[in-house]
């Protein structure tokens, strides 16, 4: 066929090979670089999504140390299934401050996309403690260890860092940082300036096996402000392409 | 093909011409049908190209032809689910609890339909097929702290335990222990005798002194023989079956009599379950097992 002959002709020069070879990665990066250029148009506006807390930014780094991801994903797909179980189904501006994202890529426990306030933060606590406790049949590990007191002396760096990559946090927000950490993790301060900064932001002392701030208390924090920030009773984003 | 190709006498094919130290290749075409669908595949790339999103472009990207979106295509789906349940659904809502469970037809329903929403929403707590935990009860025994016929599972998933919607159960045990008014002796007594109402006292004596402590103070919710009260959720002790079992049970009696606990239980109507749902998920409870 004379399409195969011209075909044994690229083969055998080296010239027109490397042509060939150069014309399908130029394509190929095209497709998959051009849409970063319209990433405005790309992520939906939605109200509401905002900067992690730094509670929040400090449990997402224990869900990140501890690997949760490899087992959760946290992308509800936009089928009947998902949406039915999980909720809504995940937007691009819902996990545009994640760096990195944590859209997963294996489900061997559920979603957690919209996990927030689906549990109490008793049962958060109780089940990372041992998660037989309350679900029997789990095959999770163990988080005890999460009880520890939370090392939160990094937060500052954490932040200005996020900063760099994007995430809007203000100076306000980072020289107030250590301060809203221990105004989310314990029931005695004043929330307000807090809940200013980081509304619907989950307040109050969670791990109640120690006044100490722990790792338990960042991580469930994290946990139960996931996919909360937007309001579907107000935004339709099926009619926003 | 190249000029020295010649035929191999043992396949029938031709060589392509090269010979690397005295090693010949074969030139041996692919079949002509496995040409035809790669070329198919490639036509057919082209056509889904033009007719679905593919590209992007400089301002967003080719849309496609047919106008088929992810997003509205899971509307569209979720959209004939509900009219295909539909049916079934408005049966329900119009019908009364014991109706629906009378029907075959709507009980089969309500039973399938009440395991996903029961596993999905209440198993986080109550245990799968409703087992319970500890502090959290059990809905396949008989034992029920609101009550277990349709209507009360329905009023107790409906608004919950102890939150803040208005119509939810609402009680507290109040707290005897430190000495005020009970002292730790009285403690051990009172938990001996209540122990002995389901027959599990290992100190008699200690349950006798317990008796007049438990008949001046318990009595008012939890009965005189220890049979509970469904109006005030005061669980009936006489049944030897404990929300907070433990592997001393005295300790745990002793314990809620000192700094008593008291579990919370969503209203699930404030959390968005629509009237239809509650009557299949209080079927599907009632079901379990224990249903009065």
């Amino acid at each position: 066929m004379s399409i195969l002959k011209h075909h044994a002709k690229i083969e055998t020069n080296v010239v027109l090979l490397m042509v060939g070879i150069l014309l399908t990665v130029i394509i190929g990066g095209i497709v998959e670089i051009v849409p970063l250029f319209t990433i405005t148009e790309t992520i939906e506006k939605v109200e509401g999504v905002r900067p992690y807390s730094p509670l929040e930014q400090e449990g997402r780094n224990i869900y990140v140390r501890e690997g949760c991801y490899v087992c959760h994903s946290q992308m509800i797909r936009p089928f009947r299934d998902e949406v039915e179980r999980y909720g809504h189904y995940s937007l691009a501006a819902e996990s545009m401050y994640d760096h990195p994202f944590q859209w997963g890529s294996k489900r061997i426990g559920p979603d957690l996309a919209r996990v927030g306030g689906k549990y109490s933060n008793d049962w958060h606590v109780r089940h990372l403690n041992n998660p037989r406790d309350v679900v029997p049949e789990s095959i999770m590990p163990t988080y005890s260890h999460l009880h520890t007191p939370l090392n939160f002396d990094d937060i500052v760096a954490n932040m200005k860092t996020l900063r760099v990559v994007g995430v809007p946090y203000t100076a306000d927000d980072i020289a107030h940082a250590k301060d809203d950490i221990v105004a989310q993790a314990s029931n005695a301060a004043s929330t307000d300036a807090l809940l200013q900064r980081y509304p619907k932001a989950s307040v109050g002392k969670k791990d109640k096996t120690t006044d100490q701030i722990t790792e338990m208390d960042a991580l469930v924090a994290y946990l139960q402000m996931l996919g909360t920030l937007v309001d579907f009773s107000t935004e339709k984003p099926d009619a926003i392409r | 093909m190249g000029t020295n190709a010649e035929k191999d006498p043992i396949s029938g094919q031709y060589t392509t011409g090269h010979e690397w130290d005295g090693i010949k290749e074969l030139n041996t075409p692919l079949p002509r049908w496995w040409v035809w669908v790669f070329y198919a595949t490639i036509v057919w790339a082209v056509a889904y190209w033009v007719l679905y999103p593919s590209w992007p472009t400089l301002s967003g990207y080719w849309q496609g032809t047919l106008g088929w979106h992810s997003r509205t295509q899971v509307v569209q789906e979720i959209d004939q689910a509900k009219s295909a349940k539909a049916v079934y659904l408005s049966k329900i809502q119009n019908a009364s609890l014991e109706d629906i469970v009378k029907d075959k037809d709507l009980l089969n329903f309500a039973l399938t339909g009440g395991r996903s929403i029961f596993n999905e929403n209440c198993a986080a707590c109550h245990g799968g097929g409703g087992v319970g935990a500890y502090g959290f009860p059990n809905l396949a025994d008989d034992q029920w702290l609101w009550g277990g016929t349709l209507d009360d599972i329905k009023t107790t998933i409906t608004y919950g335990v102890r939150n803040t919607n208005p119509n939810s159960h609402q009680s507290e045990m109040p707290a005897w222990g430190g000495g005020d008014p009970l002292s730790d002796a009285d403690l051990n007594n009172l938990a001996e005798y209540v122990l002995s109402l389901s027959k599990s006292s290992t100190d008699q004596a200690a349950a006798q002194k317990g008796l007049d402590i438990y008949a001046e103070r318990c009595t008012p919710c939890h009965g005189e023989a220890g049979e509970g009260n469904q109006a005030v959720g005061a669980p009936a002790l006489v049944s030897g079956l404990w929300l907070y079992k433990g592997k001393s049970q005295k300790a745990e009696i002793m314990s809620q009599v000192r700094n008593p606990k008291g579990g919370v239980m969503p209203s699930w109507s404030d959390r968005g379950m629509d009237e239809t749902t509650l009557k299949i998920l209080a079927v599907y409870v009632h079901s379990l097992g224990g249903g009065k």
